[in-house]
């Protein structure tokens, strides 16, 4: 069995929010390892820290002590240009709430990370195009989010995390807005389109009905990683 | 990044329109009050712009604007005359005096008498007759706009429309009859009261008896003659005032500037218009960016540096700024347009163009700086926070 290597190590994370009068720990001390071409999933109460976590893991947040590395570079100690320009190739999102810009077409909305990343319009949005296709959407690349359903923005979105060929995908919560169906057919979709040997999906989620996409999972409760369990069998 | 800032912006059709509103009628305040204001001003001194012949006007030093009449000896004329670099020196007789219409009634009358033999001073424009035709018995020249409305013939039944004087026509100055020779185009003064040309001395006859009648001296300089020296060489020899048309021109508004209260009256129509566009397109604007902050998190997030982010939030405010402000001085020009033959003051130079121009680019500015701020400060951290 070849060992594969880490993409993301955490080290000891503590993130405080200073809210004026009090100050809240959202993560205290967390240690973890995600290796390349793993799917991890950060699962928990809500207020656990696990969107603190992936904020801190992705680069737009900065935490309060501890070193998070991610393929080696430490984001905290990168000025913030090269942090920004590391963001802008190395990482893809996936929110909740999709955040696709209404007044873009789904062409135009997975085009926006590689014009971000300098390429031409006209390329960005033919690429996109093929994204689209790749994420069975070929017949929508003109369609407003506005004129999607749910399950058809989140794989817009899914497309738009994987246009520049991020090497890390953070999820938040990618399946919660959608039916059963719907929920099952992104995380195949991902398991199929975005995960492999050069890349980490790193998904928040408290969609117990996805658990099993896993191929490990960190169980996380008031600021700490509690458990690593490599199935939702050993969550119990 | 520029399309996508475009996109946005027009994605919303209700608050783009609301931005561009807040704009256009901040530009159209800021262009069309200022329009009518400069129109005003430039009434003050429109008889000095229709009497375009002589270089230099010479009157009493203590004359503050045009119809500030001081009369002169009439042996002033002759000084001036004497002065050297002076080409030809004439007479101007500008006085208000009462007109009694046929139906015997009275009208104030703005009466200007020219020089008998040149007759310079006369109106530029001669819609009927001839400015020689002043030299018939007893003829006047009276204004178009004056002889139509205010010393036209009352009608014969209540709220019938009045009879416009024409020539031959006759109407009484000082119980002396003068006949409607002709029928002249001039710009309206600032009082708006009718305008009657006549020679010089008829204009002594008609006016009440003074020592003094002469209102002003029209000079023309000789060829290459500074201007400034010949100003000096007259004042220094006569003891009088001289200025050249638009030294005239610039002491007759100063003194409107600073003795009525139009300029601020006009000045807090201006200043109201400014702070309402502000307020309203600013509102908008900054409601705009909040409610794309999401988005803007987004962006940011992926990548985009807040110098994009000030590019994009630039783009849209030179834009809405642009249209808001092609709108309201194209409504403003079409205004004047549309009442350039009614009695409203309205003049747009390009400086005014500027002055509007300028304004809504520091309300764009402004607009832009606050929804930058908000966007600089923002942790894109925000994209994860439902």
């Amino acid at each position: 069995m070849t060992v594969k290597p880490i993409a993301i190590r955490c080290q000891n994370i503590t993130k405080i929010y200073d809210t004026g009068d009090q100050q809240v720990t959202a993560l205290n001390g967390v240690n973890m390892d995600i290796l390349m071409g793993e799917l991890m999933m950060l699962v928990g109460p809500s207020g656990c820290g696990k969107t603190t976590l992936i904020s801190i893991i992705a680069g737009i947040l900065d935490q309060t002590s501890g070193d998070c590395k991610l393929f080696g570079e430490n984001l905290l100690t990168l000025h913030s240009k090269d942090k920004l320009q590391f963001r802008a190739e190395n990482i893809g999102f996936v929110f909740q709430a999709y955040n696709l810009l209404p007044s873009l077409n789904a062409a135009e909305n997975v085009s926006v990370p590689l014009i971000i990343n300098g390429v031409k319009r006209a390329v960005a949005e033919r690429k996109a195009a093929d994204m689209l296709e790749k994420v069975g959407l070929g017949a929508r690349t003109k369609s407003l989010p506005a004129e999607l359903s749910g399950g058809q923005q989140q794989r817009v979105a899914i497309a738009r995390a994987l246009i520049h060929s991020p090497r890390l995908i953070v999820c938040d919560e990618p399946t919660s807005a959608l039916d059963h169906e719907s929920g099952h057919n992104i995380m195949h979709l991902m398991k199929e389109v975005a995960l492999d040997q050069q890349r980490v999906l790193v998904i928040v989620t408290h969609d117990a009905r996805i658990f099993n996409f896993a191929d490990r999972i960190a169980e996380m409760d008031d600021g700490h990683i509690v458990k690593v369990v490599n199935s939702a069998a050993e969550l119990k | 990044m520029n399309h996508i800032a475009l996109k946005m912006l027009m994605g919303d059709k209700g608050k783009y329109l609301g931005i561009i509103m807040g704009l256009t009628f901040a530009s159209l305040i800021m262009t069309q009050q200022p329009a009518i204001f400069v129109g005003l001003m430039a009434r003050s001194y429109s008889f000095i712009s229709d009497v375009g012949l002589p270089d230099i006007w010479v009157m009493d030093p203590k004359v503050q604007f045009i119809d500030d009449i001081k009369p002169m000896q009439e042996t002033e004329l002759y000084r001036v005359r004497g002065i050297s670099g002076v080409e030809w020196a004439t007479p101007l007789y500008k006085g208000m005096l009462k007109a009694r219409l046929t139906d015997g009634t009275f009208q104030t009358c703005n009466v200007i008498g020219l020089d008998d033999t040149t007759l310079v001073g006369g109106p530029a424009v001669m819609l009927e007759g001839k400015l020689s035709d002043l030299r018939r018995s007893d003829g006047v020249i009276v204004d178009i706009d004056g002889a139509k409305d205010k010393l036209g013939k009352p009608a014969s039944i209540p709220g019938g429309k009045s009879t416009p004087l024409k020539i031959g026509d006759s109407l009484e100055l000082n119980d002396r009859r003068a006949i409607v020779v002709g029928i002249a185009k001039v710009t309206r003064t600032f009082q708006s009261q009718p305008v009657v040309y006549t020679t010089y001395s008829r204009a002594k006859a008609y006016a009440p008896q003074e020592r003094r009648m002469l209102s002003f001296v029209l000079v023309k300089a000789k060829p290459g003659q500074n201007m400034d020296e010949l100003i000096k060489r007259i004042e220094t020899t006569t003891g009088l005032a001289a200025y050249t048309q638009e030294g005239f021109k610039q002491l007759t508004y100063t003194y409107f500037l600073k003795n009525t209260g139009i300029p601020i009256n006009f000045g807090i129509t201006i200043a109201l218009g400014f702070i309402v566009g502000t307020a309203i397109a600013g509102q908008t604007f900054y409601n705009f960016t909040l409610e794309n902050l999401r988005q803007f998190g987004v962006l940011k997030a992926m990548g985009a540096s807040n110098g994009t982010l000030l590019r994009m939030i630039l783009l849209q405010a030179v834009l809405v700024g642009g249209i808001g402000y092609g709108l309201g001085v194209g409504i403003a020009a079409l205004f004047g347009f549309l009442m350039r033959h009614t009695i409203l003051a309205f003049k747009m130079p390009w400086q005014l163009l500027v002055f509007s121009g300028t304004g809504v680019a520091l309300i764009c500015v402004m607009v832009a700086l606050i929804s930058i701020l908000k966007v600089i400060r923002l942790e894109p951290a925000i994209v994860f926070k439902s």
